[in-house]
């Protein structure tokens, strides 16, 4: 105990030695949450659009109207001709334009199908996709009125057309704020970003320097001298993940609906993973540059198909299943779970369990591998 | 004086290609790594919320009501995960995650739908993932539309009405990007990505290596002038990035179809642009530390962060606070990023972008002018002590 104890403390010594180190170490998380509370916003909401109306008749105008107050769309330009449109989607400064033909109005009026154009910029495949589908979703409330009014004419409503309403509830996050969405998972990303990289770097960095040999050579034995390196970084993760928990509920407000210990708990059981991915870098490293960029190879993956970001569901059936050997998986739902649906235990405990197990796995082998190395 | 000279150049470039070459694994990592991500964004990831899993409860359990899930059960949109017998066994599959959407059906459903009265139904939806939770709204409201337009036409039939055309159609064309794939959006980005964090990064790694084994100081009292050291450093790290560049260039056509539909000259010249700044980058970060450690934090930091968030790589900058879209204008990546877009998927000209290559210039000049600054004057300071060994 004692001599992991005094690896524990050279271990702080060496990380106190250099100054910048422990500003970066505490204010990247914050300066990370702030960013992405604020700037990780995958609400599409005023799509800058281009009006092309060639008809400019009242008809055509209360057409439009449906679609400016909708909230979806904002005008950036009103152009007279069709080829003006494709100067304003090169440079990216509309995304997407409508397009009302000549006759539009005489042809409502006349009881001829007419139709409209909605012209939308790919490259931004999302925001294309969402946008098209609002477009559809308004000019089908117009058509729907439209045939609803013919009707009326004909049958002089006799009958009443019947709409199915949706009673639409969202729940926990009612607002449907992606931030609420996404600070819960930087808690996640910058425990693993900052245990994995430091306990890789602070291992490889004793191999460069040559102290290693010095280490081996005293009377500490290998586990001790593994949990004397791994603790610190233990301990500066949960000191990070309580300084994104005050600024998460107390800056942007966003709920911790369950309980706060279940929630370091869990984290522990995730630093089982990511230590483990650490010193299994560390093992395959012989210098800071190549465990830099081993880090990055597992952080990045991590990152994306946990995710974070990216829903798995949407994923090809290859990488679902690649996804389950992905800690991180398990972690962001456990981590959404607690703060935003104020899950508990009956909820979690598969994905609590799959995490211990896979933390488990990782920690041994890399134990293994890294005795192996030693001796 | 004169500020550089080629003959000194040489051995520079030599010395630092010897030394990535030494380190083979880095080298191997630096090139494939960007292919790596590709493909991952490439086949993996995408932001079409499809198969979005669904369950529902059927209180009605008449024909209409079947009618109307079964709508939701032949969209991609939507899987059906679970018929649940009373709205109550909700609650734990949704605090599970095991589904995002819950559609109740009331029990007088069809008998208000008969009557011509407008029944409702309740659509239950996980908001804690915000993007999947209101597209999946969305994708409710169209299916619901189109079912009561259905019910209405069929409803006219029945009345002797035997053929309605719907008066007003709406056609979509997409430009750029006809099949919507994510892989189109992102691959640009990915680019940008890769050389600004592999360029930074291995950049001031390379000098803060230096400093930590302190043969920093046995160049600075050689007669190399920190321009010329620069200049040294920076060459194979260019050659290194392009040819990383390229590569993902290459998948992009052949895996995904990515072809460059504008200039490639323009694009090259927006590349060596870009790679420039990040290097001079690179040098800043690597002056103000002492410790790979803190550089390889620090330039994760200033260049993967910005780049991934405030970039537009992912989050459109058009979405964000205004202060936040201030500090974007700072993010060199953005306007990489747009000239990317613009020239790969777009094939526009010079006359639309050419404000992005003037701060793309500004960037680049900014950079290394600031990182020769900084060289110098630490090079002025005499050495006082080696760089610590770790």
């Amino acid at each position: 105990m004692k001599a992991i104890l005094s690896i524990v403390w050279k271990e702080f010594l060496q990380l106190r030695r250099d100054k910048r180190l422990f500003p970066v170490i505490f204010i990247s998380p914050i300066l990370q949450l702030l960013l992405l509370g604020y700037a990780a916003n995958l609400d599409v909401r005023d799509i800058p659009s281009v009006i092309c109306d060639l008809d400019r008749s009242a008809a055509s105008r209360s057409f439009l109207d449906d679609f400016v107050n909708s909230g979806y769309f904002s005008v950036r330009a009103r152009v007279g001709r069709m080829d003006e449109i494709d100067g304003y989607l090169d440079n990216g400064h509309a995304a997407m334009a409508f397009v009302i033909p000549r006759g539009f109005g005489d042809d409502l009026a006349g009881g001829r199908p007419t139709s409209v154009l909605v012209i939308a910029d790919g490259s931004e495949s999302q925001s294309a996709t969402i946008g098209v589908g609002y477009a559809t979703l308004i000019a089908g409330r117009t058509t729907q009125r439209l045939v609803i009014q013919r009707f009326q004419r004909i049958k002089g409503g006799g009958l009443r057309p019947v709409l199915v309403n949706a009673e639409v509830r969202v729940w926990y996050n009612p607002a449907l704020r992606s931030r609420d969405f996404m600070v819960p998972g930087v808690l996640g990303l910058i425990l693993m970003i900052m245990t994995i990289s430091l306990a890789s770097q602070g291992v490889v960095r004793e191999k460069e320097a040559g102290t290693m040999e010095q280490l081996i050579v005293t009377p500490i034995r290998p586990h001790q001298l593994i949990i004397g390196k791994l603790l610190p970084f233990v301990l500066i993760g949960l000191v990070e993940a309580t300084f994104v928990l005050v600024v998460a509920r107390g800056w942007f407000g966003i709920p911790i609906r369950g309980s706060v210990g279940l929630l370091y708990l869990l984290s522990l059981a995730f630093m089982l993973n990511t230590l483990g991915i650490g010193l299994f870098v560390s093992t395959i490293s012989k210098t800071q540059q190549q465990a830099m960029f081993s880090t990055v190879f597992f952080i990045m993956p991590m990152m994306l198909l946990g995710g974070f970001v990216f829903p798995i569901e949407n994923m090809p059936r290859f990488f679902q299943i690649v996804s389950h050997i992905v800690p991180t998986r398990y972690f962001f739902v456990i981590i959404r779970g607690i703060m935003l649906r104020g899950a508990g235990w009956p909820e979690l405990w598969d994905q609590a369990a799959a995490l211990v197990i896979l933390g488990s796995v990782i920690l041994a082998l890399s134990i293994l591998r890294f005795h192996k190395k030693l001796d | 004086m004169k500020l550089l000279s080629l003959c000194c150049l040489r051995p520079v470039i030599r010395k630092e290609f010897l030394e990535i070459k030494r380190d083979t694994r880095s080298l191997l990592f630096m090139i494939f790594l960007p292919a790596f991500m590709l493909l991952l964004f490439g086949y993996a990831l995408n932001f079409d919320v499809k198969h979005i899993p669904l369950a529902v409860v059927d209180q009605d359990g008449s024909r209409a009501s079947r009618d109307l899930v079964d709508k939701f059960r032949t969209t991609e949109y939507f899987d059906l995960k679970a018929v649940l017998p009373e709205p109550a066994a909700i609650d734990p599959l949704m605090g599970r995650e095991a589904i995002r959407v819950a559609l109740v059906i009331p029990p007088k459903f069809s008998d208000d739908l008969l009557a011509g009265r407008s029944p409702s139904v309740q659509v239950l939806v996980d908001g804690s993932s915000a993007m999947s939770g209101s597209t999946a709204a969305g994708y409710i409201g169209a299916i619901l539309q189109s079912y009561s337009q259905k019910i209405t036409i069929e409803a006219l039939t029945r009345r002797g009405l035997t053929r309605i055309d719907l008066p007003l159609t709406t056609q979509v064309r997409v430009w750029y990007n006809p099949e919507l794939r994510s892989a189109k959006f992102l691959v640009p980005g990915l680019m940008a990505f890769i050389l600004m964090v592999i360029v930074t990064v291995s950049m001031a790694f390379s000098i803060v290596r230096e400093k930590e084994r302190g043969t920093m100081d046995q160049i600075k009292v050689s007669s190399l002038r920190p321009a010329e050291l620069i200049l040294g450093k920076m060459v194979p790290y260019i050659v290194i990035s392009l040819g990383a560049a390229h590569l993902v260039l290459l998948l992009g056509e052949a895996l995904f179809g990515v072809g460059i539909r504008g200039s490639y000259p323009l694009l090259l010249l927006a590349m060596v642009l870009f790679v420039t700044g990040a290097l001079g980058q690179g040098i800043l970060i690597s002056t103000i530390t002492k410790t790979q450690q803190v550089a390889f934090l620090l330039a994760f930091l200033t260049t993967m962060l910005p780049t991934f968030i405030l970039s537009g790589f992912v989050f459109p900058v058009r979405n964000m606070p205004a202060p936040i879209q201030a500090i974007t204008y700072f993010v060199p990546a953005r306007y990489f990023l747009a000239v990317l877009r613009a020239i790969i998927l777009k094939g526009a000209g010079l006359p639309a972008i050419w404000d992005q290559y003037l701060f793309l210039i500004a960037f680049a000049g900014l950079a290394i002018g600031l990182s020769a600054v900084m060289l110098g004057r630490s090079d002025r300071e005499r050495p006082r002590r080696r760089g610590r060994p770790a």
